[in-house]
């Protein structure tokens, strides 16, 4: 196969350092969190230095995981803004998943399914993280009633399921479009990706819109 | 407490399997404690104090003769003291000895997280296993009666044992040795009941035709009663609570959650495997490389195509 000697930059260095922080952040957090959730998974608190250590740790990570979320937001809401292109998209996701991308209509930077993981994820840290400081038990377990705390704990183990099925789909995604990975760990993607999945875009990065030096010779 | 003997288990946090259990023909025991007859005198806080070797922190004097002010990693066992006037006027001292009530279906084991950190034995105690405690405060969400205190020194969660381990040698606890009125009994949970229902026929014919035993059944029962002069309001002595049940929140959480949520993750986890399976991985072809580079090509004016070796 031809191997193009042009490739477009899709994730600058800042992003690409951002979401891995927040990736090792996220697969720390739920090891820790599923061990503290059933019991057939406490055996997880092992990596952790045992229970103690587990249930001590887990939040401070919950804390980095926030700021490097808030960082990828900052970084990534605009190309993930809702439009109405979008809803076209997503009700042709069926051929999308059948591999028969060509029937459904063309996409900017960010697929509906890809914009839907960022927005998920961007609801569901803060619900997390504020659920999550009620139960820490260490510096806020005075702080509120009993009651609240409850209402919290049940909070914060639906929003991480829910976070965590996000999760395996975005993992899965990226496993399954190939060199999608590529993307988020050396930063760029070949026209022929740009084409196939994102042609919108391509024409905007052939246009010029992003800039001359998103197109370079490849590394 | 320390772990004493571990063959008579009959309920165990966290734990998916049946708990060793061979020595459980034991008696149901009870502590029963008589509110009439309680003087206040706090024999029973001094006792616990002593037995266990706790002592809390000396604390400032907050208007009222209880003291300390509430129970604490270090205070099992405290008396609360409240001040009722009744129908006709009268002032009533209602005098509480409040500790873990030891419920026969235990909110605190249904809630924690830690294997083997909290059990309850055959004879009906509730005991926390220190050593395999966590910290993370979860019995304090699942107790219907505020009683679990976490230590913020060595982050572990503290109660009554109702002295496993003098009852597993045959003696009494500890309050139960020191009271000097017999406010405080304890024996089989049958015989405490018969002795119960003397006190309750006693106070009736004494004009509290509303007494009765505190054995609340939401929690299927409890290993610690109260006689009740009141027994129709519960909550006039220092809020013990009149139908105390474990939260349907936390039954929801330790409940129906926690298999949905492992079937939830192990199905998005299996869809995606099926998937590849089935569909397989969704590639960049030939066509979209040639097209792509026609689609840069156009803007720039470089149009070789270049394959590798």
């Amino acid at each position: 196969m031809s191997r193009p000697k042009t490739v477009i930059v899709r994730y600058t260095t800042a992003n690409r350092v951002n979401h891995w922080i927040t990736a090792i952040c996220f697969v720390l957090l739920m090891l820790s969190g599923l061990s503290m959730f059933h019991p057939m998974l406490f055996f997880l608190s092992g990596l952790f230095g045992g229970g103690q250590w587990t249930r001590a740790v887990h939040p401070w990570i919950g804390v980095v995981l926030l700021v490097s979320y808030l960082g990828l937001i900052v970084q990534f809401w605009r190309e993930n803004l809702w439009h109405r292109d979008d809803v076209a998209w997503l009700k042709a996701a069926r051929f999308v998943i059948a591999n028969e991308e060509e029937g459904a209509p063309p996409v900017g930077r960010n697929n509906a399914g890809q914009k839907a993981v960022f927005w998920s994820m961007a609801l569901l840290i803060p619900v997390l993280f504020f659920s999550g400081l009620v139960i820490w038990e260490v510096y806020f377990g005075d702080t509120t009633s009993i009651p609240v705390q409850r209402a919290a704990a049940l909070i914060h183990s639906v929003a991480a399921i829910a976070a965590i099925i996000i999760w395996i789909t975005h993992v899965y995604a990226a496993i399954w479009v190939r060199d999608s990975v590529r993307a988020m760990t050396q930063g760029y993607v070949t026209p022929g990706w740009a084409w196939r999945h994102h042609r919108k875009w391509l024409a905007e990065v052939a246009s010029g819109q992003h800039g001359k030096h998103v197109v370079r010779k490849r590394p | 407490m320390s772990d004493l003997q571990s063959q008579d288990y009959v309920r165990r946090s966290a734990s998916t399997m049946t708990p060793p259990k061979a020595r459980s023909h034991e008696d149901q025991v009870a502590k029963l404690i008589d509110v009439s007859r309680c003087i206040g005198c706090k024999a029973c806080q001094s006792a616990c104090m002593e037995w266990n070797d706790l002592r809390q922190e000396i604390g400032h004097f907050e208007g009222s003769y209880e003291n300390p002010s509430d129970l604490s990693p270090d205070v099992w066992t405290l008396m609360k003291f409240a001040e009722y006037e009744n129908e006709q006027g009268n002032l009533e001292w209602l005098i509480r000895k409040d500790g873990c009530m030891h419920c026969e279906d235990p909110g605190c084991l249904k809630a924690c997280p830690a294997p083997g950190a909290i059990v309850q034995y055959a004879n009906g105690i509730v005991d926390f296993i220190s050593d395999k405690c966590i910290g993370c405060g979860y019995c304090v969400k699942g107790c219907p009666f505020d009683i679990p205190r976490i230590s913020k020194t060595d982050h572990k969660s503290y109660k009554c044992t109702l002295c496993s381990d003098r009852v597993s040698v045959g003696l009494e606890p500890a309050c139960v040795k020191a009271c000097p009125t017999g406010a405080i009994m304890f024996g089989s949970k049958s015989d405490m009941k018969d002795w119960a229902g003397e006190r309750i026929e006693d106070l009736k014919s004494r004009g509290f035709d509303k007494a009765g035993l505190y054995d609340p059944p939401e929690v299927g029962g409890t290993h610690v009663m109260y006689v009740l002069h009141h027994a129709d309001k519960p909550s006039l002595y220092s809020g013990l609570p009149d139908k105390p049940r474990i939260s349907p929140v936390v039954g929801a959480w330790k409940g129906i959650l926690k298999p949905l949520a492992l079937v939830g993750i192990g199905l998005a986890a299996l869809a995606g495997l099926f998937h590849w399976v089935t569909e397989g991985p969704n590639e960049v072809t030939e066509d979209d490389e040639a097209e792509g580079a026609r689609v840069l090509g156009e803007s720039k004016p470089e149009p070789e195509t270049e394959t590798t070796p």
